[in-house]
Order: structure tokens, then C-alpha cells, then sequence
């Protein structure tokens, strides 16, 4: 549980040092003079949806991590064999890593309202994010086709879980790319576009770096 | 009664914050079926949760039945002993505690305390209660499928959980699971928008200081919630493939009935650390809405500022954080490593520390306090009693040498149902009779009320405390019959019978509770605006109950904290929140 631990004291140091910054100094009990400016209130200076986002991927952040111990307690039992990972995984991990290149494009062509100039890069990402998918059901196939059941031993059943539950973020993900392409030709959908935009890019950087991290995790286990 | 007069400047919106766009539907099924509207959502999460509650407090009743009078009732058999003792469990704790504090009272209080007009994600919010009444009704079928509900305790432990033999071993678990999860994921929607409406959508005003700390407690519980709730979550996944797919992450290799499984490697107590790194959080996810929400009672109706508040808000956050670090005090007796055991022994003691100053401050706010003995502070008084008995036989079961002999007994029973059980039951009771006016536009009966209140506290102490007295002797919990055992006396077995008779009384008093709502919506004492004459912003809203939006046409804006009661000089003995300070604000700042 080490990983899931220094992940939670990270974010409840954050959370205090955030708390320490708002309330060391204050005297609640003192009521507004009625002189001094009333306070705006709003103490995030990001968008709701970004906020609401962030803690999102803090939840997601918390399942993977506790995957991720779950994983590293499993691993120390004696049957515990190491699974020849499938080397599509590779050109999978690329085709993430440019579906991400890509939002990060759309994003920036977003902020400058240049939503013509966006699709295509938009639509680049979701092309790639489904081969890097479709790689995925590959690699299954291919393990499969091996004999590496879920069933024979738990890294393959731990190969399985991850990818699928990473997958599944992914095809969420996905959804919300499907509706951002279809009402980004809308002039009335100008900033709902923008925005969308924006949250699909740090999203998917996310799910980028979670990859990073279990590729790591299941190539040198 | 007291009224407070709205005064039209302290509506003034604030100038920053964008007007939300709400959807205000026009049909029945609009408003109160498929409604975006945090305070119907607050009240349908209510009424399923306090409905599933029901059945398992008949459930413990019929368990109750048996312990105290054994070989009497043919219909209970080992095996619906098993399921019942396993449904009352899960069901008490998450489906009817987590939901009523985070899904009912979260919902109601935390946009009329920030001053919001709704939650900040009001359509995902909707989608979390019929996510979580989905759950409700796959556990509820769990009862009808073929082998019946699980039988494995709350705990769901494998590899028994899933082994021939336990009741409800095929679909009985399964169903659990799925429920479970499905549970998380309408939780997760709705936790989502508690946090970020506490972040993102309070009025003009209502700094973090000044947030009540009712949203406080609910806040940082949500908080837990969001990060422990995946631990569950990826236990009931990985027990699910266990049993499904026939994988080992859980599963040792065993032998069952007599023949060996195909299992092979798994580990046990993996998932104990899985399911605790989430239930031990999850007792402060119950507690700290309790906390918060008895802050706030204690202080209308002792008429007094809440002792040490910003030591308050602080101990929530401590008892947050440190609530990730005690969970394996839960599994010394699982065979870990004794380095942990002494390791969590110490950071359990240390958790006691801020949960100490809260109860000072609670008695210390009570001190020398206007105390109205209203039904909402007799139930907030037997809430500290009641936890305080609680917390000291915890510090019994947080060291190693002292839980060895009594775990498993019902030593543990007692403190787990005194901390866990009766002292959130008895804050959700408070509320319900705080907020009901506000709520219905109707006072609850007071006498009943009384009545509810005293035979609910006693009675809960007629059955637990002996049952502490049961656990030294060595009873041993989950056994649906003791047998002939020699260090079991007999006036073990009367103690049973007389806590039954407590139980099924204190069981059946809850009726007069329900009969005492629902005879007051139609008949109680119409409750004007702010009955209690209490400063939050919820009792200053325009309409009573509060329509859609909250606040009518403009947001309130906020000039002091939510405690500021029998001020010296004031012209009444509490000040709400949006009242304006006595010189008026500048001319640019106050009203737009």
C-alpha cells in the first residue's frame, strides 16, 4: 500500500498547505466593518469544470494507485510468473503518445479560436486513441493465443485488469471526444467547444501518464 | 417562532459570480421524479436510504430473535442467520449511513449554506441518485435470487466469501458486488459535485472560514469517500474475476468440500488491506458529517459560538488524513507483521487526539450555554455521551495486546454499534428533527419527538453495554447458537434474552418516529421561516420551504461566521450570516 500512501499524503499535503493559506491569518469570529471590500469568494481561479475534472482524476488517481499496490503485494507471492509482454504494446504506447501530441495541437488552436484549423488534429487524436485501443484487443488476442490465460496465473490476470480498466477510462474519454467533434462546427458552440477541448487534452495527458506508468510497471515485473 | 426579516440589501449577488443557468422543469415527473434540483435529490436519497434501513433493522431484529431466544423460531435457519447478520451490516453502513450524511444531507444543506443556487453539476448529480437507487435494488434482489443473499459477514472475507457452503456463495456475492460498485460510481458523481460546489460556488462572503461546520464535516467526508471508495472498488472487481473468470488474486489454494480448487497463490489477506485501507476511512466518512452537523445543533440551541472553531475545522482535516494511516488496526489477528501492529497501534492513539479536542469543544461550546432542551439537542447531548463511550472502548481495541483476546467477541460489537452505529444514528435523527421545518414548512411533534428520543437512547444502552460485558466473558460474535460451551454461563444466555427484548422495543419505537413525519407533514405546527432562530443561511431564504434556486431573485451575501449567537448588544440573541454589519457597506460593494 506504500504507492497509494505517499500518493494520498502528497495530495493531503497539498490540501493543507492550500488550508494553511486560507485560514492561519483569519479571525472568523470578526464580522465585515462594512467598509472594507466584501470578499470574492470564488477561491479557485479555474473553471468549475476543470476543477470538477481535477478531483475526478484524483479519484481516478486513487484506483490506479491502489491497482498498483495490489499489484506489487500479488507479485511477491511464489507463483507469481512474469508475463512476456507483447511487443504491439510499443507501437500502442507511440500511438498514445501522438493521439496526446495531438490534443495538446487542437488545444492550442482552440485557445487561438482557430476551430477550423482544430478538427483535423482533433479528429487525428480519436483516430489514434482507437488504433491504440484496437492494439490493445490485439495484444489480448495475442496472449491469448499463447495460453496466457487470466486464469493461469495472476500477472496475466493483472495484464488483463489494467489494460481494461485503463481502456475503459479511455472509451469514457472517447465519448466526450464524439460529442466535441460533432457541435465543434457550431458557431453557437464556440466556447462549449473551447472548453471541451481543453478538458479532452488534460484528460487524455492523464491517461497518457497512467500509461507511462503501468507500460513501466508490467515491462520490468 | 422567530422570523428574520429579509432585508432586500443582504440579497444583493455578487458581482463575480455568474447567475447559473438552472432547468426548471414544469411536469410532476420533472420536479420531483427526474429532478435536477439538490433539495428533492437530498430527499429522494433520504427516503430510500432510511427505507433500506428498515429492512435492516427488521434483519437485526430477527437475528436478535434468535441470540436471545435460541431453538425457538423455525424460519431462522444457520444460513439466514448468516445472510442476515451480512445484509444488516452493509446495509447499515453504506447504504443507509453514507448515503443519508453525503446523498441526503449533503444534498439539502450545502448549496443553502454556500449561498448556491444548486450544485455546480446538477445533471450528474441526478444521475448519482438513481445510480445509487439501481444499487439498492441489485442488493435488494440479491434476497431473491437461487443459494439467497451472501452470508460471507460485512467484511465479505475470501476466500470463504466465494467457496461452496457460505450462503449465497454464487449469485448472492456477486450481486453484492456489483451492487457495490455500482454504488461507488453514483457516489463518485455525486461526490463530485459536493466538493466542487464547496470549492467553486459559495456566495460573496462565505470564505472558507465561514463555512458552517456541518459543510465542513460533510466536505472533508466526501473528500475521504472520493479517495477510499476506489479501494472497494477494486476489491469487489478483483473478487468478482476471483469468482467469475477463476483467477487467484484472493484465492489461495484450497481444498473445499473435499476437493482441491483450481485456485492457487492467492492472498487473503491482500484483500483485507484492500477492503480496510476503504472501511476504516469509511467510519469517518460517517463520523465527520456527524461532527460537523452536531457542531452546528449544539451551537443554535445552546445559543452560544462554537467553542475553538477554527481547532475544529483543523481536526477535521487531522482526523482526515490520519484516517489513512490506522486501517490494518482492524487485522492484528490476521497474522501480519507485529512491527505493524505496534505501528498502528500508535497512529490509532494518535487519531484519538483531535477527536478528543472536538468533544472538549463540544461540551466547552454546551458550557454555561442558554440551553434550549429541544429535541435536536437531546439528541446532539446523547450523541457526545454515546461517543464518548464509544472512543473510550476503542482505545481498548486500538492496542494490540488488549484486541488480541477480545477480537471476534462481542467486546467489539458493542464499540463498533456505540461508535459507529448509534452515535451517527442519533445525529441523523437530530437533523432530521433540525431540519424537518425547513424541509415541509412544519414543526415535527415535540412529545413525540421526546419520546423517540428518550427510549432510543436508553434502549441502545440496555443493548449494548451488556454486550461489552458479553465480550469480556469470551461470547463470540457471528455464531447463530452457542451450544453447550463451558465458559459461557448460563447468565450469558439471559443477558441475550434481555437484550432483545431491548432491541425489538427500541426497533419498534422508530415507527412512532416515522408515524411523528408523516402525520406533521400534513397536521404539525406551520414552522415559519427560522423556528430555531439559527444564523446559516439555509433558515434565511425567502420561501420556506426553499423553491428551486434557493435564495429567489438574488444571492444572499455574507458578512460573519454562522455562529454568532447571544452577541452582546445585539437586538436579538443570534445574527445571521447575511445580516449587514451596523455602518453599511460602500455603495459599489453591497447591492448591484
Amino acid at each position: 500500500m506504500t504507492i497509494t500512501l505517499v500518493f494520498l499524503a502528497g495530495l493531503m499535503a497539498t490540501v493543507v498547505w492550500w488550508l494553511v493559506r486560507q485560514t492561519v491569518s483569519v479571525s472568523p469570529w470578526i464580522a465585515d466593518s462594512g467598509t472594507e471590500p466584501i470578499e470574492n469568494t470564488r477561491g479557485l481561479h479555474v473553471a468549475t469544470l476543470k476543477v470538477g475534472l481535477g478531483v475526478f482524476l484524483g479519484v481516478a488517481t486513487s484506483l490506479f494507485a491502489l491497482f498498483v499496490s495490489a499489484y506489487m503485494m500479488r507479485m511477491e507471492a511464489r507463483d507469481w510468473l512474469t508475463l512476456d509482454d507483447p511487443a504491439i504494446l510499443w507501437v500502442n504506447t507511440a500511438a498514445l503518445i501522438v493521439a496526446s501530441v495531438f490534443f495538446q495541437h487542437a488545444n492550442n488552436l482552440a485557445k487561438k479560436q482557430q476551430l477550423h484549423k482544430m478538427l483535423n488534429p482533433l479528429l487525428l487524436a480519436g483516430l489514434f486513441t482507437f488504433l491504440f485501443l484496437f492494439g490493445q484487443l490485439r495484444a489480448w488476442q495475442e496472449l491469448n493465443d499463447a495460453g496466457f490465460y487470466a486464469s493461469s496465473n495472476p500477472a496475466n490476470a493483472f495484464f488483463f485488469l489494467l489494460t481494461a480498466v485503463h481502456g475503459l477510462h479511455l472509451l469514457g474519454g472517447l465519448w466526450v471526444w464524439g460529442t466535441t467533434v460533432l457541435t465543434s462546427g457550431s458557431e453557437q458552440d464556440l466556447e462549449k467547444t473551447v472548453r471541451r477541448v481543453d478538458l479532452c487534452t488534460v484528460y487524455w495527458h492523464f491517461l497518457l501518464a497512467v500509461w507511462l506508468v503501468l507500460f513501466t510497471l508490467l515491462l520490468t515485473t | 417562532m422567530s422570523g428574520v426579516a429579509h432585508d432586500e440589501t443582504a440579497f444583493a449577488p455578487p458581482a463575480e459570480v455568474a447567475e447559473e443557468v438552472l432547468y426548471h422543469p414544469k411536469t410532476f415527473i420533472g420536479k420531483y421524479i427526474w429532478s435536477q434540483d439538490a433539495k428533492v435529490i437530498a430527499v429522494q436519497y433520504a427516503l430510500t436510504a432510511i427505507a433500506i434501513g428498515l429492512v435492516a433493522l427488521v434483519l437485526s431484529g430477527i437475528m436478535r430473535l434468535q441470540l436471545g431466544f435460541p431453538d425457538t423460531f423455525s424460519f431462522i435457519d444457520p444460513s439466514a442467520y448468516l445472510q442476515y447478520v451480512t445484509m444488516h451490516g452493509m446495509i447499515m453502513v453504506i447504504y443507509l449511513l453514507t448515503a443519508i450524511f453525503l446523498g441526503g444531507f449533503g444534498n439539502y444543506l450545502i448549496p443553502l449554506m454556500c449561498g448556491a443556487r444548486d450544485m455546480v453539476f446538477p445533471y450528474v448529480n441526478m444521475i448519482s441518485y438513481w445510480v445509487y437507487l439501481l444499487a439498492v435494488l441489485v442488493l435488494v434482489a440479491s434476497f431473491f435470487v437461487p443459494g439467497g443473499a451472501t452470508g460471507s459477514g460485512w467484511t465479505l472475507y475470501p476466500p470463504q466469501a466465494i467457496l461452496e457452503g457460505t450462503p449465497g456463495a454464487g449469485w448472492g456475492i456477486i450481486l453484492m458486488l456489483v451492487s457495490l460498485a455500482l454504488f461507488i460510481v453514483g457516489f463518485t458523481m455525486g461526490g463530485l459535485n459536493y466538493v466542487v460546489t464547496v470549492l467553486q460556488a459559495r456566495t460573496r462572503g462565505m470564505t472558507l472560514m465561514r463555512l458552517p461546520l456541518t459543510v465542513w464535516g460533510i466536505f472533508m467526508a466526501t473528500v475521504l469517500a472520493l479517495l477510499a471508495f476506489p479501494a472497494l472498488f477494486v476489491s469487489a472487481i478483483m473478487m468478482i474475476l476471483d469468482h467469475s473468470l477463476g483467477t487467484s488474486f484472493f484465492m489461495p489454494a484450497i481444498i473445499s468440500m473435499g476437493e482441491q480448487m483450481d485456485y492457487e497463490g492467492g492472498s487473503p489477506v491482500l484483500f483485507q488491506h484492500l477492503f480496510w485501507f476503504f472501511g476504516h476511512p469509511e467510519v469517518y466518512i460517517v463520523a465527520l458529517p456527524a461532527f460537523g452537523i452536531v457542531s452546528d445543533l449544539i451551537s443554535v440551541h445552546a445559543r452560544k459560538n462554537i467553542f475553538g472553531y477554527r481547532m475544529m475545522v483543523w481536526a477535521i482535516v487531522a482526523i482526515g488524513a490520519l484516517s489513512f494511516i490506522v486501517w490494518a488496526h482492524h487485522m492484528y489477528v490476521s497474522g501480519m507483521n507485529p512491527m505493524f501492529g505496534f505501528f498502528f497501534a500508535t497512529t490509532t492513539l494518535i487519531i484519538a487526539i483531535p477527536t478528543a479536542l472536538k468533544v472538549y469543544n463540544w461540551v466547552l461550546t454546551l458550557w454555561r450555554g442558554n440551553i434550549r432542551l429541544t429535541v435536536p439537542m437531546l439528541f446532539a447531548i446523547g450523541f457526545v455521551f454515546t461517543f464518548i463511550n464509544g472512543g473510550l472502548t476503542g482505545l481498548f481495541l486500538g492496542n494490540v495486546v488488549v484486541d488480541v483476546p477480545l477480537s471476534d467477541t462481542y467486546f467489539v460489537v458493542g464499540h463498533f454499534h456505540m461508535v459507529m452505529a448509534v452515535s451517527p444514528i442519533l445525529v441523523v435523527f437530530g437533523a432530521i428533527y433540525h431540519w424537518y421545518p425547513k424541509i415541509t414548512g412544519r414543526m415535527l411533534n415535540d412529545s413525540l419527538g421526546k419520546f423517540h428520543f428518550w427510549v432510543t437512547f436508553l434502549g441502545t444502552y440496555a443493548i449494548y453495554y451488556p454486550m461489552h460485558y458479553l465480550g469480556f466473558l469470551g461470547v463470540p460474535r457471528r455464531y447463530y447458537a452457542m451450544g453447550n460451551t463451558d465458559f459461557i454461563p448460563q447468565s450469558a444466555q439471559d443477558i441475550n434474552a434481555a437484550i432483545t427484548i431491548a432491541a425489538l422495543v427500541v426497533g419498534a419505537v422508530q415507527v412512532v418516529f416515522l408515524y411523528n413525519l408523516m402525520i406533521s407533514y400534513f397536521r404539525g405546527k406551520p414552522a415559519g421561516g427560522n423556528p430555531w432562530g439559527a444564523t446559516t443561511l439555509e433558515w434565511q431564504t425567502p420561501d420556506t420551504p426553499p423553491k428551486h434556486g434557493n435564495f429567489g431573485g438574488q444571492l444572499p451575501v455574507v458578512y460573519r461566521w454562522a455562529y454568532d449567537y447571544s452577541v452582546p448588544g445585539a437586538e436579538q440573541d443570534f445574527i445571521p450570516q447575511n445580516q449587514p454589519p451596523k455602518s453599511p457597506p460602500r455603495h459599489d460593494e453591497g447591492t448591484l
